[in-house]
């Protein structure tokens, strides 16, 4: 059962359960339909596992690919540690910046890229790497960062 | 029998309990080890590391509240290395801490303080960082302050919150150095699920969370000659306020504390324990009313079990939580507000004072008392009916804020009218106590008689702490008038602790329980053990609290509400009857559904 966009909070919760350790699944659920958990997603599900809305926000708020604001339909995370960083990460992001016309940390206006850094993604042999949504991209060149967001530019 | 385990501890041996944790051996010798996110009314966090020990063939230091003893176990509570470690762990507290201490409500009564003092910290070792932390200040809300460049993170209040009062307004946010304590989406108190219960605020270790005081306000109606100033003090402040004043635990002090407020000024010393007498006679004809109209006029639209109404919180978790048993909860204002509405209708009539001009001031053992006087249906008699709530705490700053030798001053007696009560209004400090004042004069209504249990006292619904408490009372031989309650079974719940509460209102919800009356407070023990009573307050201290109330109660010359000779006379003046019309204009009130977030 795939969940639907008018109900999606229930047929999750009907799908992984009432216990706090469905809390994840449906979270994860959530931003696999919607890209970000709103507040009032998050006080559902708050209601529907007998949790507090705190509770929630804290467990969404501690992983960084539970997103809990409004995000692009591709989210760009280009890894930001030390290896990556030495490999030319920076001229990566200049180069995405100038192609979105957004900075590290923004959405696109009509809402189809947000670009993030992240912490390591574990290619450091084929750094710079990123991810878009759930693929990887390693070995980042200029002109490969230009073909790969051209691809999506024309989804 | 429980197994014991042998160690030692800085060359002492000792035999504990198997279980117990090296921090419970060493308190057992009394060794003291310091310790910041430790609290014995709440799980084990081990995340603030300031109770480390060594231990012989261990490299790591424990953290002597997480770890349990072990048979053999060799600890040094004070060597070189934990003396170090402990205070590179309070500096590296401190480097994210505001530490503008003498800005701080917290000054002097801080434990983070204490242990720096203690600790002479003060190298700069480490950077200090505030300056670079966006730290919010939420001050919304109208009883509790938040201050996250005050918090350590130790996750007290975050424990507190769930463990006790099943609320979990406040939970930990982000992680790493973004790791905050958080309400849902960073809202302010007020806006969210807390209940202002302020059990929180009673167990921050620093000035994180904090009641917001109304001192100043206080003096500058004191100090206004135009005002005329009555203060109210509830039950449960006059077993505790010696703790803020150094006194032993569990010391009654009515009357220093009455001679303490005249001597800081306030016109008029009296008492909330008449308001709880005169709670007393409303809530229990409520009660009756409800129950005759359930069991005679088979009336569906009738709510029972019947719910307290005089805590506060208690109210706003409900309103959260639970809003669809509104109908549940009696509609009695609590004592406090019953005695605003009426300072300023009945007492300011009587000492021909114009209302305007009254200023109406409570001393209570709680912080969402601060939010009730400030709800917008508490204005019954034209004006704000309660000014200015004070807590326990705040009373105790400003006694020594005159210097006054609180345990030297004479014994002294409430002012009159308004300041008489009995041991049934005594007892509402504590868990147990409003139902069983209740059935002390509910039962004489119905059958002419005193309850059937030695000495008024109605021990099963004091029971201990902690749990939640069931009583049955048949009602036999009663008065004509009250022939339907013939044979009737009265079943009674009490919780304190709004984790209990929430059992329960499960439980009813569920059909699991089948109650007629019901008393939730909503903080642990009652308002004995309220937020906004001295610091430290812990199951021992409630003990002994309650113990000094119920002694209260015992030396009081009445205990039962109906026969408080100024009850008897405020009828005869003023209210007429009970649930009468002007009962119903300044005593009684409504709820607000609210959302839970």
């Amino acid at each position: 059962m795939v969940p639907t966009e008018s109900n999606y909070i229930n047929e999750l919760v009907e799908i992984h359960g009432r216990s706090r350790t469905s809390l994840m699944p449906i979270l994860q659920g959530v931003v696999a339909l919607k890209n970000y958990i709103s507040d009032q997603d998050m006080t559902e599900i708050a209601n529907e596992l007998d949790l507090s809305a705190a509770q929630v926000y804290g467990t969404a708020t501690f992983y960084s690919f539970l997103d809990t604001i409004p995000r692009g339909e591709y989210v760009i995370r280009v890894c930001k540690t030390i290896t990556c960083d030495m490999h030319g990460k920076r001229t990566i992001i200049q180069t995405m910046e100038d192609m979105l016309k957004i900075k590290v940390g923004e959405t696109t206006p009509n809402k189809k890229f947000t670009l993030l850094e992240t912490n390591c993604l574990g290619w450091c042999h084929e750094g710079p790497a990123m991810l878009i949504n759930d693929t990887p991209y390693s070995g980042l060149t200029v002109e490969k960062v230009h073909d790969i967001i051209s691809e999506y530019m024309n989804k | 029998m429980t197994k014991k385990i042998n160690l030692t501890i800085d060359g002492i041996h000792v035999g504990v309990d198997e279980g117990a944790t090296i921090l419970e051996a060493a308190s057992s010798l009394n060794i003291h080890i310091p310790s910041l996110c430790y609290h014995e009314d709440l799980c084990v966090a081990g995340n603030c590391r300031v109770c480390v020990v060594e231990q012989e063939n261990s490299k790591n230091l424990p953290a002597s509240c997480a770890t349990p003893v072990a048979e053999g176990m060799v600890i040094l509570t004070n060597s070189m290395k934990v003396r170090m470690a402990r205070k590179h762990i309070v500096e590296l507290l401190l480097s994210e801490h505001n530490a503008d201490c003498t800005k701080c409500y917290k000054n002097g009564l801080c434990e983070l303080q204490g242990l720096a003092s203690q600790m002479l910290t003060g190298d700069h070792l480490f950077l200090d960082l505030v300056p670079d932390k966006k730290y919010t200040i939420d001050m919304f809300n109208t009883a509790i302050i938040k201050d996250d460049s005050r918090c350590i993170r130790c996750q007290r209040c975050v424990r507190t919150c769930e463990e006790l009062q099943s609320v979990s307004a406040l939970g930990v946010a982000h992680k790493g150095n973004k790791m905050k304590i958080s309400t849902f989406f960073e809202h302010s108190l007020f806006e969210v699920v807390c209940t202002n219960c302020g059990q929180c605020v009673n167990r921050c270790p620093t000035g994180a969370l904090i009641e917001r005081n109304y001192i100043d306000q206080v003096w500058d109606a004191i100090y206004d000659p135009g005002k005329h100033v009555v203060v109210q003090t509830a039950p449960a402040v006059r077993v505790a306020l010696g703790e803020s004043l150094g006194m032993a635990t569990g010391r009654i002090v009515t009357g220093k504390m009455v001679a303490a407020l005249r001597r800081l000024g306030f016109d008029s010393v009296l008492d909330t324990d008449f308001t709880a007498d005169l709670t007393i006679i409303e809530e229990g004809h409520e009660l009756l009313t409800r129950l005759k109209k359930a069991l005679v006029d088979k009336d569906p639209t009738v709510s029972l079990p019947m719910f307290t109404s005089c805590s506060p919180g208690w109210i706003k978790f409900i309103e959260h939580t639970f809003p669809d048993y509104l109908p549940n909860l009696s509609t009695c204002k609590s004592p406090q507000q019953m005695f605003g509405a009426l300072a300023k209708t009945y007492y300011a009539q009587k000492r021909k004072l114009d209302p305007k001009n009254v200023v109406s001031v409570s001393i209570m053992p709680c912080t969402a008392k601060k939010f009730e006087a400030n709800r917008p249906e508490m204005r019954s008699s034209g004006y704000k009916d309660v000014d200015f709530v004070l807590t326990t705490r705040e009373l105790g700053i400003m006694i020594k804020q005159v210097g006054l030798d609180f345990e030297a001053l004479p014994e002294e007696k409430f002012d009159s009218f308004m300041g008489s009560s009995t041991g049934a209004g005594v007892i509402f400090g504590s868990t147990g106590g409003v139902m069983e004042a209740a059935l002390r004069t509910a039962y004489e209504i119905v059958t002419g008689r005193e309850v059937p249990f030695e000495g008024l006292n109605i021990l099963p619904v004091r029971g201990t702490e902690g749990e939640v408490r069931e009583a049955t009372i048949k009602i036999e031989k009663v008065k004509p008038e009250w022939g339907f309650l013939e044979g009737v079974e009265l079943k009674c719940a009490v919780a304190n602790g709004l984790a209990h509460a929430k059992t329960i209102m499960q439980n009813v919800r569920d059909g699991k329980a089948n109650y007629h009356f019901i008393e939730v407070m909503a903080c642990p023990g009652g308002c004995l053990g309220g937020g906004g009573q001295p610091i430290p307050t812990n199951k021992e201290i409630r003990t002994k609290r309650k113990a000094a109330i119920y002694q209260e109660d015992m030396g009081m010359p009445i205990r039962k509400s109906h026969e408080n000779p100024e009850i008897v006379e405020i009828y005869k003046e003023f209210l007429e009857h009970p649930l009468g019309h002007k009962s119903h204009e300044l005593l009684h009130t409504s709820y607000t559904p609210r959302k839970r977030y």
